[in-house]
């Protein structure tokens, strides 16, 4: 999706604001918000690319000004009521009933199987590549064009490379394509590459640019021989 | 830090308070644990362990092993996947995960321009800075000025070389050990090498700072 949040090479948003001393929290919430991704994931309220695919739906504004776990919030909220976890109009009077009573907190009860499957999760992860048949098109060296049509659905195809050359760096095998998977559409898992551009390419003669390159993971779909 | 002080929300964009989002995740809180969907003590439990456990000090521990072991720093260049489940190190958001070698004349720098993409299992969560629009907008187009906004000053002479974590990989970089350091022990090393320094942004520190 041609989003907002396809931020590659945007101007006027300003200064990098690094917060000393930045704790891993901001608020108590934020501990409730990180461990509903999993949670949520495991009960198939959403995949990874589904995940990512709601948060570019908020509203541009909305997306620029909020806090990054609000995004969060934003995604689960949605995928959550399509899956029929969340009723809006029980949502909405829970909620009400908390901004009323802020010293109360939600009901407590032990899951301790999904403590083990935590810790499994947490050290192992998860496995995106996948064995295909089908070698890859293209080989480190090879010069490449990233496609650059406009995208309606969920894409890893960032705007900044959209139409630019570059060259293959690295061949990774074949992995989930956030593109089918996004929108239910299955794994269909496709070659996996780092390309790599020159800052003269993306950006011309542009000062700031000068003796950079950039590296992005491309799927093979996206990329065309130059 | 809020990014109010940057961007000035369209009118009918009312930004939330602190209090009305808490009660809005007390909320969904409250429905997944009566529909039995999460526990209460995996809510502890996770936040505890990206609190306590998993966080920038594993990078730092594998940084300082690679100046001091020229053999594991080949290996964690190689596969850094490999090299630190060696370390006890890696898992979610960060199944593969590759180092990029800082050296005299290049420098490399970690973004994830489409959202949030970090290498969990050796940083943990990321700072708010790495997942706010201007790092991500400006890392790939004037690292320069990104890197002078943490005080790193850098000539066109030094090639910046820029990673966007667009796929499932993980990128994280091993910088140059720090002069005046001859003689230090890995705990000492681990010491010098900041978060911001393995994201490529800042150098470590040295032995005076």
């Amino acid at each position: 999706m041609d989003g907002v949040h396809d931020l590659g090479g945007r101007q006027g948003i300003g200064a990098v604001r690094p917060e000393p001393d930045e704790p891993v929290f901001h608020s108590d919430w934020e501990r409730s918000v990180l461990t509903m991704f999993p949670a949520m994931a495991m009960a198939g309220a959403f995949n990874l690319d589904q995940f990512r695919a709601a948060m570019e739906r908020i509203p541009a504004a909305e997306y620029l000004a909020t806090r990054y776990f609000e995004h969060w919030i934003h995604s689960m909220t949605e995928h959550g009521v399509r899956a029929g976890i969340f009723d809006p109009q029980d949502l909405e009077r829970r909620t009400r009933y908390y901004q009323q009573n802020p010293q109360e907190a939600p009901p407590k009860k032990a899951k301790p199987e999904q403590v083990d499957a935590l810790r499994q999760m947490i050290s192992n992860g998860d496995e995106y590549r996948r064995e295909v048949e089908a070698p890859p098109i293209f080989e480190v060296g090879d010069q490449v064009r990233v496609k650059p049509g406009a995208s309606t659905t969920h894409t890893r195809r960032a705007g900044y490379v959209r139409g630019k050359a570059g060259e293959i760096v690295g061949v990774h095998g074949a992995y989930v394509f956030p593109d089918t998977n996004a929108i239910g559409g299955g794994d269909c898992p496709e070659h996996l590459y780092t390309v790599r551009f020159t800052g003269a390419e993306l950006w011309g003669d542009e000062p700031n640019a000068a003796n950079t390159i950039v590296h992005i993971d491309q799927w093979e779909p996206y990329l065309t021989t130059a | 830090m809020s990014l109010e002080h940057d961007i000035h929300p369209s009118p009918g964009i009312v930004p939330r308070s602190d209090e009305e989002i808490a009660a809005r995740v007390k909320a969904m809180e409250a429905i997944l644990v009566e529909k039995g969907l999460i526990g209460s003590d995996a809510i502890d439990y996770m936040s505890s362990v990206y609190e306590h456990e998993v966080g920038p000090q594993l990078g730092a521990k594998i940084a300082a092993r690679a100046w001091t072991d020229p053999e594991f720093k080949q290996r964690l260049l190689v596969d850094a996947t490999s090299a630190c489940v060696e370390m006890g190190v890696g898992g979610m958001q960060g199944e593969e995960m590759r180092v990029l070698e800082n050296t005299d004349s290049v420098r490399n720098m970690v973004v994830c321009t489409l959202c949030s993409c970090y290498p969990w299992p050796v940083l943990g969560l990321p700072p708010n800075w790495y997942k706010y629009p201007a790092y991500r907008a400006r890392a790939v187009r004037d690292p320069r000025g990104v890197m002078a906004e943490f005080g790193l000053h850098v000539g066109d002479d030094i090639e910046i070389r820029i990673w966007d974590s667009s796929a499932e990989l993980r990128y994280w970089v091993l910088p140059q050990r720090p002069g005046g350091t001859d003689g230090f022990t890995e705990e000492q090393l681990a010491a010098l090498v900041t978060r911001d320094s393995l994201i490529g942004v800042a150098d470590p520190l040295t032995p005076e700072n």
